[in-house]
């Protein structure tokens, strides 16, 4: 099994008809994604790879299905994107785009909490790499063949480390049952702690890694929590053992500003809770497979 | 993106927070000129630079005479000031702000900040100003005061109002402390600002409540609807390179070892540098050239890398998504060529189109040390690094 997506999950693309929707919609279209609809608004009654274009997430919904959707729209648009697809009654909004106002993202988690808890839908990103289910699906804008299936679930903040630990935990055999980007942001639309809790209740993941780095408050509320009430082994790492104090490292997210922000502090925090911590960037793939003998 | 203390000043004023008179200075000249315009009998000098602490550092000076006005600014005017916050290169000192220093009574703590956690805006006031927020913490964490703000409506009166009078002052005074803890706020959500300190906040014997230090962050994520923030930037505060860096679009961030890097992907950067650190060296530089790091990018990301002198190996690692390894290989060889690069190169590719950019690199006949994982990368980098040296 997998989490949040599989082969079956009808996706739904908004800003189809901009280059990067369209170029990721022909690449998640042969990974074998059941893309069924795309949105831009002004070009409703097109196709795109094949696919029909509606001027409303509400149209697409309602004459394709669609349940997820995954949002290329530009940065100073993309929150009202989200907040018309929830509105639409989509359940999980994956959003690429990279450059969100922070505080665009904190209206849009207050809109968010206008829906009953059932109602309400899970956000993965923004400024991610999306998520991957290896064989089945892929929504997202990583090299789908670097994933190899399997019951390793990976959760990581940036995308290319994630790449990274994939494939070397490919090279090692090791596959993936879902690999999920929650991005680089300082406001998430979900957090390592939500898809912790899915991964918990997918029989088919038997590890996980996940993956952080430097600012915000998210890998100790995790990590807390795993030690609580996660019953398989966890792997963890933070990155930005060298990251001067105060400056933002490339993601709007990744800021050391205050105490336990730093990669040291996270990684003490990790170990304290009992997560099995990977030495370094280069054993992701290693440090893995040790935890799945011990299992 | 920061901003000059005088800057922020002129963003509260414009949004109901009461500030000392004062004005901008370029020259001693200037400085004079203001201090009359101005009026009153003393004036602080207080230095412009994008960081905090300068008091202490002997950036900021009281004066009694138009003399004594114009000496300030010429010892200040054209120098580097180094505070506990600049690092020790420190910041150029390009302007003066020229303020009418009147007595006081009172020194307040008043910060807003983008909570992470609680996806909200947190509002903290504290009896205690002009000492760090992070030292009332430790001292007197009973003295922090805050209120959080709900999205959907705002800051409320009754929570200014709350803090006014838990701040202890007057009726007088709390009025106008309401009145600027909501002038705050809304400089803060008109100018999407993720950081704004007033510290001190002061209060007169007149029971006047004005601002006497503002400190503002910007995020740069909504700098393209705040124009009018963007024209307040000053390159001269941040390091060349990283303004050159910021003008092709690229994250650059100096550091002080000898390895430059070149990556895709902010996490994969930092990783890199991690791993090199772990190897037994140390990195010169962060770079993210981007997810669609093409042939001009990286060229560009060479030069920039290149032009700082301690820069003894380049480390290029690109783990290509959405980009080819090919697109990636032609723009190291074309770098190469164009940056007549002499220190030791070592290139890891991996992901999508990998072969073919092996293939371009090993026929292109450059002597560049191929590297297969990230681990292997950063051992070459270093074993490369001491060979050199």
């Amino acid at each position: 099994m997998s989490i949040l997506i599989d082969a079956k999950t009808p996706i739904l693309v908004q800003g189809i008809t901009g280059d990067k929707g369209s170029f990721h919609t022909k690449e998640m279209l042969e990974y074998g994604t059941k893309v069924v609809a795309g949105v831009t608004p002004g070009k409703g009654g097109r196709a795109q790879h094949g696919v029909p274009v509606f001027n409303t997430v509400k149209e697409a919904v309602k004459a394709t299905g669609a349940t997820t959707s995954i949002t290329f729209v530009a940065p100073p648009f993309c929150a009202d994107a989200i907040m018309e697809a929830a509105e639409a009654g989509i359940r999980l909004i994956c959003s690429i785009t990279d450059g969100i106002p922070a505080q665009d993202m904190m209206r849009v988690k207050r809109y968010f909490m206008r829906y009953p808890k059932d109602r309400r839908p899970m956000m993965v990103g923004p400024n991610c790499a999306g998520i991957i289910s290896p064989g089945k699906a892929m929504l997202g804008i990583m090299p789908g063949h670097i994933y190899k299936q399997g019951k390793v679930g990976l959760i990581s903040r940036s995308g290319t480390l994630g790449y990274e630990a994939a494939s070397q935990m490919t090279q090692l055999g090791i596959g993936i049952s879902t690999s999920v980007g929650i991005g680089g942001d300082p406001i998430n639309g979900s957090s390592f702690l939500d898809h912790l809790i899915l991964f918990d209740q997918d029989p088919d993941t038997e590890a996980v890694l996940i993956i952080g780095e430097i600012g915000g408050p998210q890998e100790a509320e995790a990590s807390a929590w795993i030690e609580q009430n996660f019953s398989k082994p966890v792997v963890g790492f933070v990155a930005g053992l060298t990251a001067p104090k105060g400056r933002r490292m490339g993601h709007a997210g990744a800021i050391i500003s205050a105490t336990g922000d730093s990669a040291a502090e996270k990684t003490e925090i990790m170990k304290s809770h009992g997560l099995t911590v990977a030495p370094n960037p280069a054993e992701f793939g290693s440090t893995v497979a040790k935890v799945l003998k011990r299992a | 993106m920061d901003v000059h203390e005088y800057q922020a000043k002129e963003l509260l004023a414009s949004h109901g927070v009461a500030v000392p008179p004062g004005t901008v200075a370029f020259s001693p000249d200037q400085a004079v000129y203001a201090a009359t315009e101005l009026g009153g009998s003393h004036w602080a000098v207080k230095a412009q630079i994008h960081a905090g602490a300068r008091g202490k550092a002997g950036g900021i000076k009281l004066c009694r005479t138009y003399h004594e006005v114009q000496q300030a600014a010429r010892d200040l005017l054209g120098k580097r000031l180094v505070t506990k916050q600049t690092g020790p290169e420190g910041k150029p000192v390009q302007r003066v702000y020229i303020e009418v220093a009147d007595a006081f009574e009172r020194e307040l703590y008043l910060g807003y900040v983008l909570d992470r956690k609680l996806e909200r805006v947190r509002v903290i006031a504290s009896k205690h100003g002009g000492m760090d927020i992070e030292d009332i913490a430790k001292t007197d964490p009973d003295a922090i005061l805050q209120v959080i703000v709900e999205p959907a409506v705002g800051l409320q009166q009754f929570q200014a109002r709350e803090l006014a009078f838990q701040l202890g002052l007057n009726l007088k005074q709390v009025s106008r402390a309401v009145q600027t803890i909501m002038g705050g706020y809304r400089a803060f959500r008109d100018c999407d600002a993720t950081m704004l300190e007033i510290n001190p906040l002061v209060v007169t014997k007149e029971d006047k409540v004005l601002a006497l230090d503002a400190k503002m962050s910007f995020d740069d994520n909504a700098l393209f609807r705040r124009r009018n923030i963007v024209d307040m930037n000053d390159p001269s505060q941040s390091d060349p390179r990283e303004a050159q860096a910021a003008e092709h679009s690229l994250n650059y961030i100096g550091l002080d070892g000898e390895i430059g890097c070149i990556v895709n992907g902010a996490g994969l950067a930092m990783a890199t540098m991690d791993m090199i650190k772990h190897a037994g060296g140390n990195p010169a530089n962060f770079l993210d050239v981007g997810g669609g790091a093409s042939a001009e990018r990286v060229a560009t990301a060479f030069r920039l890398v290149l032009s700082d002198a301690r820069v003894k190996v380049v480390l290029v690692n690109i783990f290509a998504g959405i980009n080819r390894c090919d697109w990636v290989a032609q723009g190291v060889i074309d770098a190469v060529h164009a940056t007549k690069i002499t220190a030791p190169l070592v290139v890891r590719l991996a992901g999508t189109n990998v072969e073919a950019g092996r293939k371009l690199i090993e026929e292109s006949g450059i002597a560049i040390i191929t590297a297969d994982t990230l681990a292997d990368a950063a051992q070459k980098a270093v074993a490369a690094f001491r060979k050199a040296k």
